[in-house]
């Protein structure tokens, strides 16, 4: 277990030295989120509405751009093969690697979002809402998004190909994810669309090591 | 490569005898529906393409398999092949469909489950031809794009299943269920007819796909070994 910390704490240290940017990704999520009444308009009612969608498709956008960094530097400095050779197994060190993702990128999305939905005029009882549910479903992006980052981390200027790998994965965490709120894609209450999100959730953390792992070794030959 | 030659000319002629005959009793010699008219007859397009479009992810996926596990220089372009031949047929179902539902349902396109997850799979197979087009190793790419297609295929059994597990407009199954199919037989065969006539067009396109695909990789060995000797001859 040691090993595991160790390698949790390394990555949470390297993402929020100077070189690495955790910030940016807040800012981005919340200009995002920001950014979208001006295109639909002041309506608050309308705006109240759209609020969680708006909130839960920012997060999206903000973890698509910032999964690019979760192998890029430890494959272009090397410590990909020292990790590959680890006692620790493959799987184990992409689990690490994702909880410090999780911790450096996605928690503060999390505790950003209040801002956010002062902004998108959603009262307190929806916020508390989708917080939890942004909590339950956010692991399970950062999840998907980890097996995209391994299938392009060989790829020298990807651009958006990852991106567009993991959007088809992330479908079902983001209908679920606003459907605990009742007002999303499908009518549900909020208790079984969280119940269906947390299963997302553990699913993705039970199967998307191994085949971010066997991704990771097939692109070291 | 040797063999493959000989088949190209039977498969087209089996391909073009199956689709002639299969059009000419979707299009002649099958009755109209009693409530959609002639319109029904688009059925004879849609329904096999959509069914080849399943089945041309299954192709990719076990040529997946035989690429991770036993890494055949074969499998790999058999998948590479087929994902234009895939993706092209999931578009066709798409299209046909779309038509289909305007006259009849009213609507060119509903979010329902069917449609929604046919729409991912055409995404993700677009995805897996940009992914061949981004990786400069060939060979390493054929692994890579292994995973990422037997992590897509969990959307496979949700297209099929999609229309029992979620109230949708698009019809549920009336050919491959439990209690048999539905339909009778006068619109039975030509279905059968048309899906086999397009596996075949499939059958061939895809042997040539992948005669191309390994003569392309010959020529990017052979310009890669001149440039080699090219640059030994200057030093």
């Amino acid at each position: 277990m040691n090993a595991f910390w160790a390698v949790v704490q390394r990555d949470i240290k390297l993402a929020t030295r100077i070189g690495g940017d955790a910030m940016t990704v807040v800012l981005f999520y919340i200009m995002v989120g920001a950014i979208m009444p001006f295109a639909i308009g002041p309506d608050k009612v309308l705006l109240a509405k759209l609020g969680p969608a708006i909130i839960w498709i920012s997060a999206l956008l903000s973890l698509l751009l910032a999964l690019d960094r979760l192998f890029r530097t430890d494959h272009e400095d090397g410590s990909l093969i020292a990790m590959r050779q680890a006692a620790l197994p493959l799987e184990m060190i992409v689990l690490a690697k994702l909880l410090a993702h999780w911790i450096t990128n996605a928690a503060p999305l999390i505790i950003a979002t209040p801002l956010l939905a002062i902004l998108l005029n959603l009262d307190v009882d929806q916020t508390i809402k989708i917080i939890i549910t942004l909590l339950l479903g956010t692991p399970a992006l950062v999840c998907f998004g980890a097996i995209g980052a391994a299938v392009t981390v060989t790829i020298k200027r990807g651009g958006l190909i990852a991106p567009i790998l993991i959007l088809p994965l992330s479908i079902p965490t983001l209908i679920f994810g606003v459907s605990a709120l009742s007002t999303g894609a499908i009518e549900s209450s909020s208790g079984a669309a969280m119940m269906f999100l947390t299963g997302f959730t553990l699913l993705a953390l039970a199967f998307t090591p191994f085949a971010t792992a066997l991704a990771l070794k097939m692109g070291a030959e | 490569m040797v063999w493959s030659k000989y088949w190209l000319m039977p498969l087209a002629l089996i391909s073009l005898a199956l689709l002639a005959y299969g059009l000419f009793l979707a299009l002649f010699n099958s009755p109209a529906d009693y409530q959609q008219g002639e319109t029904v007859r688009i059925m004879y397009v849609h329904v096999p393409t959509a069914w080849l479009s399943q089945s041309c992810y299954a192709v990719m996926v076990i040529a997946s398999i035989g690429s991770l596990v036993w890494r055949h220089p074969l499998s790999d372009v058999a998948a590479k092949a087929a994902a234009p031949l895939g993706a092209t047929f999931t578009a066709i179902a798409l299209a046909t469909g779309a038509l289909w539902g305007a006259p009849t349902w009213g609507t060119f396109w509903e979010w329902d489950g069917r449609m929604t997850s046919t729409l991912v799979m055409l995404f993700i197979y677009l995805g897996i031809i940009a992914l061949w087009r981004t990786f400069e190793d060939q060979a390493r790419a054929g692994r890579i794009i292994a995973v990422i297609t037997l992590v897509g295929a969990i959307n496979i059994p949700i297209i099929k299943f999609s229309v029992e597990w979620w109230n949708t407009l698009h019809q549920p199954a009336s050919v491959f269920r439990a209690d048999g199919p539905t339909m009778p037989m006068s619109i039975l065969m030509p279905l059968f007819v048309m899906f086999f006539a397009f596996s075949f067009l499939f059958l061939l396109l895809h042997f040539i796909a992948i005669r191309a695909e390994i003569l392309r990789r010959r020529v990017r060995a052979l310009e890669r070994r001149n440039a080699q000797r090219l640059r030994e001859q200057t030093i």
